[in-house]
């Protein structure tokens, strides 16, 4: 088995294990939001930095939805919308995290520092 | 057999990148019948037949083998043309240009298992560079490298292998790859 490997085999071997291992920490780390995006019928309504703690009021066709901002971290506290997904969907922490609220048409999305895609479509 | 009035003109290598494709994408559909627990995880055995033809017939034979192989199993399992495909593709002509590459190494330090590895990993940056720009344009699938990246390493070690194995102890002619276990 071993002789089957040449040297140069050994040190691919290491270079690309080092490589993996090195993307884990790399590209699973959880990028740091700074602020939380409040959107109203896609419109945004308010952009909240993550630093101070907040609750606000969003107004939507069903009524309005409750959003809080408490130690760096953010949720949909109360939504008028029956099924309760974002609601329960707790508290976001990483950028790029969203709760939609529907038919309410409310999103609460964290940022970071750099966006990281324009638009999502489902 | 019939005897047809159209003969074209095989020469030995045409036979053998055939005999090679028809061995890749017998290893493809076995592999597809195994069920991966991760979709997208697979150990690319056909691999270890185009490492062995590179090494034994060249770069032309062996990226022949390699489309061959992939336009060939898809069109038995069905995917032909599909997203997957084109996934298939783009990681085959990666891993073959990372092959092309490969063949300037100097090749008392560098085998099959070297080969193997770079491969592996330049396939999977293909198929993740058409994912992102045709399929899911989304900074999210960059949480699926480390795991298919450390998944093609071990597989691409071990296809690797297996071709290292073939070429050193195979017989001289025709190698019948086998997978291995």
């Amino acid at each position: 088995m071993l002789r089957l490997l040449r040297p140069g085999d050994w040190l691919t071997l290491a270079i690309a294990a080092l490589l993996v291992g090195a993307s884990f920490p790399l590209l699973w780390s959880r990028e740091l939001a700074d602020r939380a995006v409040v959107r109203s019928a896609g419109r945004i309504v308010a952009e909240l930095p993550l630093s101070r703690d907040h609750s606000m009021r969003v107004a939507g066709p069903l009524g309005e939805s409750v959003i809080a901002v408490e130690r760096g971290r953010a949720r949909v506290v109360s939504d008028p919308s029956p099924r309760q997904y974002c609601v329960r969907q707790g508290w976001l922490e990483r950028a790029g995290d969203i709760a939609i609220c529907l038919p309410n048409q409310v999103s609460l999305e964290l940022a970071g520092r750099s966006r990281r895609y324009d638009s999502l479509s489902y | 057999m019939t005897r047809s009035v159209i003969e074209l003109e095989a020469t030995r290598e045409d036979r053998h990148v055939a005999r090679m494709a028809a061995a890749a994408i017998a290893l493809s559909l076995a592999e597809a019948a195994i069920p991966s627990p991760v979709p997208g995880i697979k150990p690319g055995l056909a691999n270890i037949v185009v490492l062995l033809v590179l090494s034994r017939w060249g770069f032309r034979a062996a990226a022949w083998v390699s489309l061959l192989r992939v336009v060939g199993a898809s069109l038995l399992l069905g995917s032909f043309l599909s997203p997957g495909f084109f996934l298939s593709l783009g990681g085959a002509l990666t891993s073959l240009a990372a092959l092309g590459a490969t063949r300037s190494l100097p090749e008392r330090w560098f085998g099959p298992v070297s080969h193997s590895i770079l491969a592996a990993l330049a396939h999977l940056a293909g198929q993740l560079a058409i994912a992102w720009l045709w399929l899911i344009p989304h900074a999210g699938i960059l949480y699926l490298v480390p795991a298919l990246a450390a998944a093609a390493l071990g597989f691409g070690v071990v296809n690797g292998l297996a071709a290292a194995r073939l070429l050193d102890g195979g017989p001289e002619t025709e190698p019948a790859p086998q997978p291995t276990s």
